[in-house]
Protein backbone atom coordinates (compact mmCIF):
# COMPACT_ATOMS: atom_id res chain seq x y z
CA UNK A 1 0.00 0.00 0.00
CA UNK A 2 2.83 2.39 0.90
CA UNK A 3 4.31 1.68 -2.53
CA UNK A 4 1.04 2.67 -4.23
CA UNK A 5 0.70 5.87 -2.17
CA UNK A 6 4.33 6.80 -2.94
CA UNK A 7 3.73 6.10 -6.62
CA UNK A 8 0.52 8.13 -6.64
CA UNK A 9 2.25 11.06 -4.90
CA UNK A 10 5.11 10.88 -7.38
CA UNK A 11 2.60 10.93 -10.27
CA UNK A 12 0.74 13.87 -8.76
CA UNK A 13 4.08 15.65 -8.41
CA UNK A 14 5.16 14.90 -11.99
CA UNK A 15 1.78 16.05 -13.37
CA UNK A 16 1.40 18.96 -10.96
CA UNK A 17 -0.51 21.32 -13.23
CA UNK A 18 -3.02 18.74 -14.42
CA UNK A 19 -3.61 17.48 -10.90
CA UNK A 20 -3.95 21.02 -9.56
CA UNK A 21 -6.64 21.77 -12.14
CA UNK A 22 -8.47 18.58 -11.18
CA UNK A 23 -8.28 19.34 -7.47
CA UNK A 24 -9.51 22.91 -8.04
CA UNK A 25 -12.40 21.62 -10.21
CA UNK A 26 -13.38 19.10 -7.56
CA UNK A 27 -13.12 21.77 -4.86
CA UNK A 28 -15.36 24.16 -6.86
CA UNK A 29 -17.94 21.44 -7.35
CA UNK A 30 -17.79 20.62 -3.67
CA UNK A 31 -18.08 24.33 -2.88
CA UNK A 32 -21.26 24.68 -4.95
CA UNK A 33 -22.80 21.61 -3.31
CA UNK A 34 -21.72 22.82 0.14
CA UNK A 35 -23.16 26.31 -0.38
CA UNK A 36 -26.53 24.78 -1.19
CA UNK A 37 -26.29 22.41 1.76
CA UNK A 38 -25.36 25.32 4.02
CA UNK A 39 -28.38 27.27 2.78
CA UNK A 40 -30.72 24.28 3.12
CA UNK A 41 -29.50 23.40 6.61
CA UNK A 42 -29.97 26.98 7.84
CA UNK A 43 -33.22 27.63 5.98
CA UNK A 44 -34.68 24.36 7.26
CA UNK A 45 -33.74 25.37 10.79
CA UNK A 46 -35.37 28.79 10.36
CA UNK A 47 -38.55 27.28 8.90
CA UNK A 48 -38.62 24.74 11.69
CA UNK A 49 -38.27 27.43 14.33
CA UNK A 50 -40.98 29.58 12.71
CA UNK A 51 -43.24 26.59 12.45
CA UNK A 52 -42.48 25.55 16.00
CA UNK A 53 -44.90 28.14 17.36
CA UNK A 54 -47.73 26.76 15.25
CA UNK A 55 -49.67 29.94 15.95
CA UNK A 56 -52.85 31.12 14.26
CA UNK A 57 -55.09 34.12 14.80
CA UNK A 58 -58.84 33.57 14.53
CA UNK A 59 -60.75 36.75 13.80
CA UNK A 60 -64.39 36.62 14.87
CA UNK A 61 -67.45 38.21 13.28
CA UNK A 62 -69.06 41.26 14.83
CA UNK A 63 -72.03 39.11 15.99
CA UNK A 64 -69.73 37.42 18.50
CA UNK A 65 -70.77 37.61 22.12
CA UNK A 66 -68.78 36.55 25.18
CA UNK A 67 -71.26 33.81 26.09
CA UNK A 68 -70.37 32.06 22.83
CA UNK A 69 -66.69 31.75 23.88
CA UNK A 70 -66.80 28.48 25.93
CA UNK A 71 -68.69 26.65 23.19
CA UNK A 72 -66.35 28.03 20.53
CA UNK A 73 -63.28 26.92 22.49
CA UNK A 74 -64.71 23.40 22.82
CA UNK A 75 -65.43 23.30 19.09
CA UNK A 76 -61.90 24.44 18.17
CA UNK A 77 -60.39 21.90 20.57
CA UNK A 78 -62.20 19.12 18.77
CA UNK A 79 -60.67 20.15 15.42
CA UNK A 80 -57.01 19.72 16.37
CA UNK A 81 -54.41 19.19 19.04
CA UNK A 82 -54.55 22.64 20.63
CA UNK A 83 -52.09 23.69 23.30
CA UNK A 84 -53.57 27.06 24.23
CA UNK A 85 -56.46 29.36 23.25
CA UNK A 86 -56.24 32.99 24.31
CA UNK A 87 -59.14 35.38 23.80
CA UNK A 88 -58.18 38.90 22.72
CA UNK A 89 -61.07 41.31 22.81
CA UNK A 90 -61.33 44.11 20.25
CA UNK A 91 -60.59 46.63 23.04
CA UNK A 92 -57.41 44.79 24.05
CA UNK A 93 -56.39 44.58 20.41
CA UNK A 94 -56.82 48.33 19.89
CA UNK A 95 -54.87 49.10 23.08
CA UNK A 96 -52.05 46.87 21.85
CA UNK A 97 -52.10 48.57 18.46
CA UNK A 98 -51.96 52.02 20.06
CA UNK A 99 -49.04 50.89 22.17
CA UNK A 100 -47.17 49.48 19.16
CA UNK A 101 -47.84 52.60 17.09
CA UNK A 102 -47.19 55.04 19.92
CA UNK A 103 -45.50 57.60 17.67
CA UNK A 104 -48.14 57.47 14.95
CA UNK A 105 -51.21 56.82 17.12
CA UNK A 106 -52.72 60.26 16.59
CA UNK A 107 -54.89 59.11 13.70
CA UNK A 108 -56.24 56.22 15.83
CA UNK A 109 -57.84 58.87 18.11
CA UNK A 110 -59.95 60.03 15.20
CA UNK A 111 -61.69 56.66 15.01
CA UNK A 112 -65.33 56.87 16.13
CA UNK A 113 -65.57 53.18 16.83
CA UNK A 114 -63.13 50.31 17.24
CA UNK A 115 -62.70 48.71 13.77
CA UNK A 116 -60.76 45.70 15.09
CA UNK A 117 -62.53 42.36 15.55
CA UNK A 118 -62.52 40.13 18.60
CA UNK A 119 -59.94 37.39 18.14
CA UNK A 120 -58.60 34.13 19.48
CA UNK A 121 -54.92 33.33 19.42
CA UNK A 122 -54.30 29.61 19.31
CA UNK A 123 -51.15 27.54 19.51
CA UNK A 124 -51.06 23.98 18.24
CA UNK A 125 -49.42 21.27 20.33
CA UNK A 126 -47.87 19.38 17.43
CA UNK A 127 -48.03 19.21 13.67
CA UNK A 128 -45.85 17.82 10.99
CA UNK A 129 -46.12 20.22 8.10
CA UNK A 130 -47.26 23.56 6.89
CA UNK A 131 -50.01 21.77 4.94
CA UNK A 132 -51.36 20.34 8.20
CA UNK A 133 -51.62 23.86 9.69
CA UNK A 134 -53.28 25.02 6.49
CA UNK A 135 -55.88 22.21 6.66
CA UNK A 136 -56.54 22.92 10.31
CA UNK A 137 -57.02 26.63 9.58
CA UNK A 138 -59.52 25.84 6.85
CA UNK A 139 -61.63 23.72 9.18
CA UNK A 140 -61.68 26.58 11.72
CA UNK A 141 -62.67 29.02 9.01
CA UNK A 142 -65.71 26.85 8.33
CA UNK A 143 -67.11 27.71 11.80
CA UNK A 144 -69.97 30.13 11.36
CA UNK A 145 -68.85 32.81 13.80
CA UNK A 146 -65.29 32.89 12.41
CA UNK A 147 -64.57 35.71 9.97
CA UNK A 148 -61.01 34.80 9.02
CA UNK A 149 -57.98 32.81 10.09
CA UNK A 150 -54.43 34.06 9.74
CA UNK A 151 -51.56 31.63 10.12
CA UNK A 152 -48.78 33.17 8.09
CA UNK A 153 -50.13 31.54 4.98
CA UNK A 154 -48.97 34.44 2.87
CA UNK A 155 -45.33 34.85 3.67
CA UNK A 156 -44.66 31.31 4.91
CA UNK A 157 -46.29 29.76 1.85
CA UNK A 158 -44.35 32.06 -0.43
CA UNK A 159 -41.12 31.35 1.42
CA UNK A 160 -41.72 27.61 1.17
CA UNK A 161 -42.35 27.94 -2.57
CA UNK A 162 -39.06 29.84 -3.02
CA UNK A 163 -37.33 27.35 -0.76
CA UNK A 164 -38.58 24.42 -2.84
CA UNK A 165 -37.59 26.19 -6.05
CA UNK A 166 -34.13 26.70 -4.59
CA UNK A 167 -34.02 23.05 -3.66
CA UNK A 168 -34.71 21.97 -7.25
CA UNK A 169 -32.14 24.47 -8.57
CA UNK A 170 -29.73 23.19 -5.95
CA UNK A 171 -30.16 19.58 -6.99
CA UNK A 172 -29.73 20.51 -10.66
CA UNK A 173 -26.60 22.58 -9.98
CA UNK A 174 -25.11 19.89 -7.74
CA UNK A 175 -25.71 17.22 -10.40
CA UNK A 176 -24.20 19.44 -13.08
CA UNK A 177 -21.09 20.24 -11.07
CA UNK A 178 -20.75 16.62 -9.99
CA UNK A 179 -20.75 15.56 -13.65
CA UNK A 180 -18.23 18.26 -14.59
CA UNK A 181 -15.91 17.20 -11.77
CA UNK A 182 -16.37 13.56 -12.71
CA UNK A 183 -15.52 14.30 -16.34
CA UNK A 184 -12.39 16.28 -15.38
CA UNK A 185 -11.23 13.61 -12.93
CA UNK A 186 -11.77 10.83 -15.46
CA UNK A 187 -9.93 12.85 -18.07
CA UNK A 188 -6.97 13.48 -15.76
CA UNK A 189 -6.67 9.77 -15.06
CA UNK A 190 -6.92 9.06 -18.78
CA UNK A 191 -4.13 11.53 -19.58
CA UNK A 192 -1.99 10.16 -16.75
CA UNK A 193 -2.58 6.66 -18.06
CA UNK A 194 -1.58 7.55 -21.62
CA UNK A 195 1.47 9.46 -20.44
CA UNK A 196 2.56 6.28 -18.63
CA UNK A 197 1.59 3.86 -21.38
CA UNK A 198 5.16 2.71 -22.01
CA UNK A 199 5.76 2.28 -18.30
CA UNK A 200 2.57 0.20 -17.99
CA UNK A 201 3.58 -1.94 -20.96
CA UNK A 202 6.95 -2.63 -19.27
CA UNK A 203 5.26 -3.37 -15.96
CA UNK A 204 3.07 -5.94 -17.69
CA UNK A 205 6.11 -7.53 -19.32
CA UNK A 206 7.83 -8.02 -15.97
CA UNK A 207 4.75 -9.67 -14.48
CA UNK A 208 2.72 -6.88 -12.88
CA UNK A 209 -0.90 -7.78 -12.24
CA UNK A 210 -3.69 -5.43 -13.34
CA UNK A 211 -4.34 -4.61 -9.67
CA UNK A 212 -0.70 -3.56 -9.27
CA UNK A 213 -0.99 -1.34 -12.35
CA UNK A 214 -4.36 0.19 -11.47
CA UNK A 215 -3.81 0.73 -7.73
CA UNK A 216 -1.70 3.93 -8.02
CA UNK A 217 -4.36 5.48 -10.29
CA UNK A 218 -7.06 4.72 -7.74
CA UNK A 219 -4.94 6.13 -4.93
CA UNK A 220 -4.36 9.21 -7.10
CA UNK A 221 -8.12 9.57 -7.68
CA UNK A 222 -8.87 9.15 -3.98
CA UNK A 223 -6.21 11.73 -3.07
CA UNK A 224 -7.55 14.18 -5.66
CA UNK A 225 -11.06 13.72 -4.28
CA UNK A 226 -9.91 14.13 -0.70
CA UNK A 227 -7.79 17.22 -1.38
CA UNK A 228 -10.54 18.73 -3.54
CA UNK A 229 -13.07 18.15 -0.76
CA UNK A 230 -10.83 19.67 1.90
CA UNK A 231 -10.04 22.69 -0.29
CA UNK A 232 -13.74 23.23 -1.02
CA UNK A 233 -14.57 23.07 2.69
CA UNK A 234 -11.78 25.50 3.58
CA UNK A 235 -13.00 28.02 0.96
CA UNK A 236 -16.56 27.64 2.28
CA UNK A 237 -15.42 28.10 5.89
CA UNK A 238 -13.44 31.25 5.05
CA UNK A 239 -16.39 32.68 3.10
CA UNK A 240 -18.77 31.72 5.91
CA UNK A 241 -16.63 33.43 8.55
CA UNK A 242 -16.39 36.56 6.41
CA UNK A 243 -20.09 36.78 5.52
CA UNK A 244 -22.11 35.15 8.33
CA UNK A 245 -21.65 37.86 10.98
CA UNK A 246 -22.82 40.51 8.48
CA UNK A 247 -25.97 38.54 7.60
CA UNK A 248 -26.78 37.87 11.26
CA UNK A 249 -26.43 41.60 12.07
CA UNK A 250 -28.63 42.59 9.11
CA UNK A 251 -31.44 40.30 10.25
CA UNK A 252 -30.98 40.96 13.96
CA UNK A 253 -33.50 43.84 14.01
CA UNK A 254 -36.24 41.70 12.43
CA UNK A 255 -35.77 38.32 14.02
CA UNK A 256 -33.43 36.00 15.82
CA UNK A 257 -31.44 34.58 12.94
CA UNK A 258 -28.41 32.49 13.72
CA UNK A 259 -26.45 31.11 10.74
CA UNK A 260 -24.54 28.01 11.58
CA UNK A 261 -21.77 26.26 9.62
CA UNK A 262 -22.35 22.76 8.32
CA UNK A 263 -22.64 20.04 10.93
CA UNK A 264 -19.75 17.60 11.40
CA UNK A 265 -21.89 14.84 9.86
CA UNK A 266 -22.56 16.93 6.76
CA UNK A 267 -18.86 17.84 6.42
CA UNK A 268 -17.94 14.15 6.74
CA UNK A 269 -20.59 13.30 4.13
CA UNK A 270 -19.25 15.94 1.72
CA UNK A 271 -15.62 14.80 2.10
CA UNK A 272 -16.70 11.17 1.63
CA UNK A 273 -18.67 12.22 -1.46
CA UNK A 274 -15.64 14.04 -2.78
CA UNK A 275 -13.40 11.01 -2.24
CA UNK A 276 -16.01 8.87 -3.99
CA UNK A 277 -16.02 11.35 -6.87
CA UNK A 278 -12.24 10.91 -7.31
CA UNK A 279 -12.52 7.15 -7.13
CA UNK A 280 -15.50 6.95 -9.49
CA UNK A 281 -13.81 9.18 -12.09
CA UNK A 282 -10.80 6.88 -11.97
CA UNK A 283 -12.97 3.76 -12.16
CA UNK A 284 -14.86 5.02 -15.24
CA UNK A 285 -11.69 6.05 -16.99
CA UNK A 286 -9.77 2.82 -16.35
CA UNK A 287 -12.80 0.73 -17.24
CA UNK A 288 -12.98 2.46 -20.61
CA UNK A 289 -9.21 2.39 -21.29
CA UNK A 290 -8.68 -1.24 -20.29
CA UNK A 291 -11.86 -2.48 -21.99
CA UNK B 1 12.05 -29.55 -39.18
CA UNK B 2 11.09 -31.32 -35.93
CA UNK B 3 12.98 -31.81 -32.75
CA UNK B 4 13.00 -34.88 -30.46
CA UNK B 5 11.09 -34.55 -27.17
CA UNK B 6 12.97 -34.74 -23.92
CA UNK B 7 11.98 -35.45 -20.34
CA UNK B 8 13.89 -32.33 -19.15
CA UNK B 9 12.13 -30.03 -21.60
CA UNK B 10 11.15 -26.69 -20.06
CA UNK B 11 9.76 -25.23 -23.29
CA UNK B 12 7.91 -27.36 -25.83
CA UNK B 13 6.37 -26.12 -29.04
CA UNK B 14 4.12 -28.38 -31.15
CA UNK B 15 3.29 -27.33 -34.68
CA UNK B 16 3.07 -23.67 -33.75
CA UNK B 17 1.96 -21.22 -36.42
CA UNK B 18 1.28 -17.51 -36.26
CA UNK B 19 -0.70 -15.50 -38.75
CA UNK B 20 -0.90 -11.72 -39.02
CA UNK B 21 -3.94 -11.20 -41.21
CA UNK B 22 -3.25 -13.34 -44.26
CA UNK B 23 0.50 -13.44 -43.74
CA UNK B 24 2.07 -16.46 -42.07
CA UNK B 25 4.84 -15.26 -39.76
CA UNK B 26 5.57 -18.67 -38.22
CA UNK B 27 4.76 -22.01 -39.78
CA UNK B 28 4.58 -25.37 -38.07
CA UNK B 29 7.32 -24.83 -35.48
CA UNK B 30 8.07 -27.83 -33.29
CA UNK B 31 10.87 -27.45 -30.80
CA UNK B 32 11.92 -28.81 -27.43
CA UNK B 33 14.19 -26.77 -25.17
CA UNK B 34 15.80 -28.44 -22.21
CA UNK B 35 16.16 -26.95 -18.79
CA UNK B 36 19.46 -25.07 -18.53
CA UNK B 37 20.01 -25.05 -22.26
CA UNK B 38 21.48 -22.15 -24.22
CA UNK B 39 19.60 -21.59 -27.47
CA UNK B 40 20.36 -19.14 -30.23
CA UNK B 41 17.56 -18.36 -32.60
CA UNK B 42 19.09 -16.92 -35.70
CA UNK B 43 17.96 -15.98 -39.12
CA UNK B 44 17.53 -12.98 -41.38
CA UNK B 45 15.35 -9.96 -40.52
CA UNK B 46 11.66 -10.73 -40.84
CA UNK B 47 12.25 -14.49 -40.48
CA UNK B 48 9.94 -14.70 -37.46
CA UNK B 49 12.55 -14.91 -34.66
CA UNK B 50 11.06 -12.12 -32.52
CA UNK B 51 7.54 -13.40 -33.19
CA UNK B 52 8.58 -16.75 -31.79
CA UNK B 53 9.87 -15.09 -28.65
CA UNK B 54 6.72 -12.93 -28.33
CA UNK B 55 4.59 -16.06 -28.51
CA UNK B 56 6.57 -17.55 -25.64
CA UNK B 57 5.91 -14.60 -23.30
CA UNK B 58 2.39 -14.20 -24.66
CA UNK B 59 2.80 -10.76 -26.16
CA UNK B 60 1.29 -12.56 -29.16
CA UNK B 61 -0.92 -15.63 -29.24
CA UNK B 62 -0.17 -18.58 -31.46
CA UNK B 63 -2.73 -19.00 -34.23
CA UNK B 64 -2.25 -22.77 -34.22
CA UNK B 65 -0.37 -25.38 -32.22
CA UNK B 66 0.44 -25.91 -28.58
CA UNK B 67 3.09 -24.42 -26.33
CA UNK B 68 4.04 -25.87 -22.96
CA UNK B 69 6.23 -23.92 -20.57
CA UNK B 70 7.21 -25.80 -17.44
CA UNK B 71 4.19 -28.02 -18.05
CA UNK B 72 1.78 -25.06 -18.42
CA UNK B 73 -0.23 -24.95 -21.59
CA UNK B 74 -0.12 -21.35 -22.80
CA UNK B 75 -3.43 -21.71 -24.66
CA UNK B 76 -5.17 -22.33 -21.35
CA UNK B 77 -3.60 -19.52 -19.38
CA UNK B 78 -6.16 -16.93 -18.27
CA UNK B 79 -5.31 -13.24 -18.36
CA UNK B 80 -5.21 -13.20 -14.56
CA UNK B 81 -2.53 -15.94 -14.57
CA UNK B 82 -0.44 -14.30 -17.28
CA UNK B 83 1.59 -12.07 -14.89
CA UNK B 84 2.61 -15.16 -12.91
CA UNK B 85 3.83 -16.87 -16.08
CA UNK B 86 5.84 -13.79 -17.04
CA UNK B 87 7.54 -13.78 -13.65
CA UNK B 88 9.18 -17.05 -14.68
CA UNK B 89 10.93 -15.16 -17.50
CA UNK B 90 13.64 -12.61 -17.49
CA UNK B 91 13.31 -10.52 -20.62
CA UNK B 92 15.84 -8.42 -22.48
CA UNK B 93 15.00 -6.30 -25.51
CA UNK B 94 17.00 -4.56 -28.18
CA UNK B 95 15.43 -1.22 -27.21
CA UNK B 96 16.07 -2.00 -23.48
CA UNK B 97 12.48 -1.17 -22.43
CA UNK B 98 13.57 0.71 -19.34
CA UNK B 99 11.23 3.22 -17.69
CA UNK B 100 12.92 6.56 -18.48
CA UNK B 101 11.67 8.50 -15.44
CA UNK B 102 12.68 5.82 -12.94
CA UNK B 103 16.20 5.35 -11.67
CA UNK B 104 18.38 2.35 -12.45
CA UNK B 105 17.58 1.00 -8.98
CA UNK B 106 13.82 1.48 -9.44
CA UNK B 107 13.84 -0.18 -12.87
CA UNK B 108 15.54 -3.26 -11.50
CA UNK B 109 13.50 -3.27 -8.28
CA UNK B 110 10.22 -3.24 -10.23
CA UNK B 111 10.48 -6.99 -10.92
CA UNK B 112 10.66 -7.76 -7.21
CA UNK B 113 8.01 -5.17 -6.32
CA UNK B 114 5.43 -6.72 -8.65
CA UNK B 115 6.26 -10.09 -7.11
CA UNK B 116 5.41 -8.64 -3.69
CA UNK B 117 8.86 -8.99 -2.13
CA UNK B 118 9.73 -7.15 1.09
CA UNK B 119 11.50 -3.78 0.73
CA UNK B 120 14.53 -4.94 2.74
CA UNK B 121 14.97 -7.98 0.48
CA UNK B 122 14.49 -5.82 -2.62
CA UNK B 123 17.19 -3.37 -1.50
CA UNK B 124 19.68 -6.14 -0.80
CA UNK B 125 18.98 -8.13 -3.94
CA UNK B 126 18.93 -5.17 -6.36
CA UNK B 127 22.23 -3.78 -5.09
CA UNK B 128 23.79 -7.24 -5.26
CA UNK B 129 22.75 -7.69 -8.91
CA UNK B 130 23.84 -4.16 -9.82
CA UNK B 131 27.27 -4.90 -8.30
CA UNK B 132 27.55 -8.08 -10.37
CA UNK B 133 26.73 -6.15 -13.53
CA UNK B 134 29.02 -3.26 -12.59
CA UNK B 135 26.27 -0.65 -12.31
CA UNK B 136 26.11 -0.19 -8.55
CA UNK B 137 27.62 3.30 -8.69
CA UNK B 138 24.96 4.47 -11.10
CA UNK B 139 21.97 3.12 -9.20
CA UNK B 140 20.46 6.62 -8.89
CA UNK B 141 20.92 7.49 -12.57
CA UNK B 142 18.02 7.77 -14.97
CA UNK B 143 18.23 5.53 -18.07
CA UNK B 144 18.38 8.38 -20.63
CA UNK B 145 21.61 9.59 -18.99
CA UNK B 146 23.31 6.21 -19.60
CA UNK B 147 25.04 4.85 -22.70
CA UNK B 148 23.38 2.08 -24.73
CA UNK B 149 25.67 -0.54 -23.24
CA UNK B 150 24.94 0.65 -19.72
CA UNK B 151 21.22 0.65 -20.36
CA UNK B 152 21.40 -2.91 -21.64
CA UNK B 153 23.35 -3.91 -18.54
CA UNK B 154 20.53 -2.49 -16.44
CA UNK B 155 18.08 -4.47 -18.58
CA UNK B 156 20.11 -7.63 -17.92
CA UNK B 157 20.10 -6.85 -14.20
CA UNK B 158 16.32 -6.46 -14.34
CA UNK B 159 16.01 -9.74 -16.24
CA UNK B 160 18.00 -11.75 -13.70
CA UNK B 161 17.11 -10.09 -10.39
CA UNK B 162 14.04 -12.27 -9.90
CA UNK B 163 16.16 -15.40 -10.54
CA UNK B 164 13.95 -16.60 -13.38
CA UNK B 165 14.33 -20.09 -14.78
CA UNK B 166 14.16 -18.79 -18.36
CA UNK B 167 15.84 -15.74 -19.88
CA UNK B 168 14.50 -14.50 -23.21
CA UNK B 169 16.72 -12.01 -25.00
CA UNK B 170 15.49 -10.38 -28.20
CA UNK B 171 18.50 -8.99 -30.11
CA UNK B 172 20.20 -7.99 -26.81
CA UNK B 173 23.33 -6.77 -28.56
CA UNK B 174 21.67 -5.45 -31.69
CA UNK B 175 22.26 -1.79 -30.98
CA UNK B 176 25.54 -2.07 -29.09
CA UNK B 177 29.21 -1.77 -30.01
CA UNK B 178 31.35 -4.91 -29.86
CA UNK B 179 32.74 -4.24 -26.39
CA UNK B 180 29.32 -3.59 -24.85
CA UNK B 181 27.87 -6.57 -26.70
CA UNK B 182 30.56 -8.80 -25.22
CA UNK B 183 29.82 -7.57 -21.69
CA UNK B 184 26.11 -8.35 -22.15
CA UNK B 185 26.84 -11.74 -23.62
CA UNK B 186 29.27 -12.58 -20.78
CA UNK B 187 26.57 -11.61 -18.25
CA UNK B 188 24.07 -13.87 -19.94
CA UNK B 189 26.58 -16.74 -20.01
CA UNK B 190 27.14 -16.19 -16.31
CA UNK B 191 23.44 -16.77 -15.58
CA UNK B 192 23.31 -19.66 -18.00
CA UNK B 193 26.12 -21.33 -16.00
CA UNK B 194 24.04 -20.91 -12.88
CA UNK B 195 21.36 -23.10 -14.47
CA UNK B 196 19.05 -20.68 -16.28
CA UNK B 197 17.63 -21.58 -19.67
CA UNK B 198 18.68 -18.81 -22.04
CA UNK B 199 17.11 -18.07 -25.43
CA UNK B 200 18.86 -15.44 -27.46
CA UNK B 201 17.34 -14.14 -30.64
CA UNK B 202 20.02 -12.67 -32.88
CA UNK B 203 20.87 -12.18 -36.49
CA UNK B 204 24.46 -11.62 -35.44
CA UNK B 205 26.18 -14.98 -36.06
CA UNK B 206 29.38 -13.56 -34.63
CA UNK B 207 27.86 -14.14 -31.16
CA UNK B 208 27.80 -17.88 -31.72
CA UNK B 209 31.60 -18.04 -31.84
CA UNK B 210 32.06 -16.65 -28.39
CA UNK B 211 29.84 -18.92 -26.39
CA UNK B 212 29.82 -22.21 -24.54
CA UNK B 213 27.96 -25.30 -25.76
CA UNK B 214 24.67 -24.29 -27.28
CA UNK B 215 22.16 -24.98 -30.02
CA UNK B 216 21.45 -22.72 -32.92
CA UNK B 217 17.93 -22.79 -34.27
CA UNK B 218 17.96 -21.19 -37.68
CA UNK B 219 14.68 -19.76 -38.81
CA UNK B 220 13.87 -18.56 -42.27
CA UNK B 221 10.50 -17.46 -43.68
CA UNK B 222 8.75 -18.60 -40.51
CA UNK B 223 10.03 -22.18 -40.43
CA UNK B 224 12.95 -23.93 -38.77
CA UNK B 225 15.54 -24.53 -41.45
CA UNK B 226 18.26 -26.07 -39.31
CA UNK B 227 19.13 -26.94 -35.72
CA UNK B 228 22.85 -27.17 -35.05
CA UNK B 229 24.71 -27.95 -31.86
CA UNK B 230 27.67 -25.66 -31.24
CA UNK B 231 30.42 -26.85 -28.93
Amino acid sequence: MIHFVKKALADIHSNRFLNLITIITISLSILVVSVFLLFFENASRVIESWNKGGRAMIYLKSEFRMDMLPKLKVKINTLGDIDEIVYISKTQALDKLKKNMSSQSAFLKTLKENPLPDALEIRMKSYNSFEEVQKFAQSIKAIEIVEDVEYGQGWLGRFLKIFNLFKITGYAMCTLFFLIALFITANTVRLAFYSRKREIEIMRLVGATETFIKAPFYVEGLLQGFLGGILGMVILLITYLAVSSGITQSFASYMYFDIRFLSVQTIALIITGSIFLGWFGCYLSLKQILK
Amino acid sequence: MNDKSNKNSIIRLFNVSKRFGGKLALKDITLDIEQGELIFISGPSGAGKSTLLKILYLAEKASEGQILIGGMNLARISSSKLPFLRRRFGMIFQDFKLIPNRTVYENVALVLEVAGEKPSFIRKKVMQVLRTIGMEKKFKALPPTLSGGEQQRVAVARAVVGQPSIILADEPTGSLDLKSAQIILDSLMEYHKKGATVLIVSHNLHLLESTVRSRNVEISEGTIKRIATIC
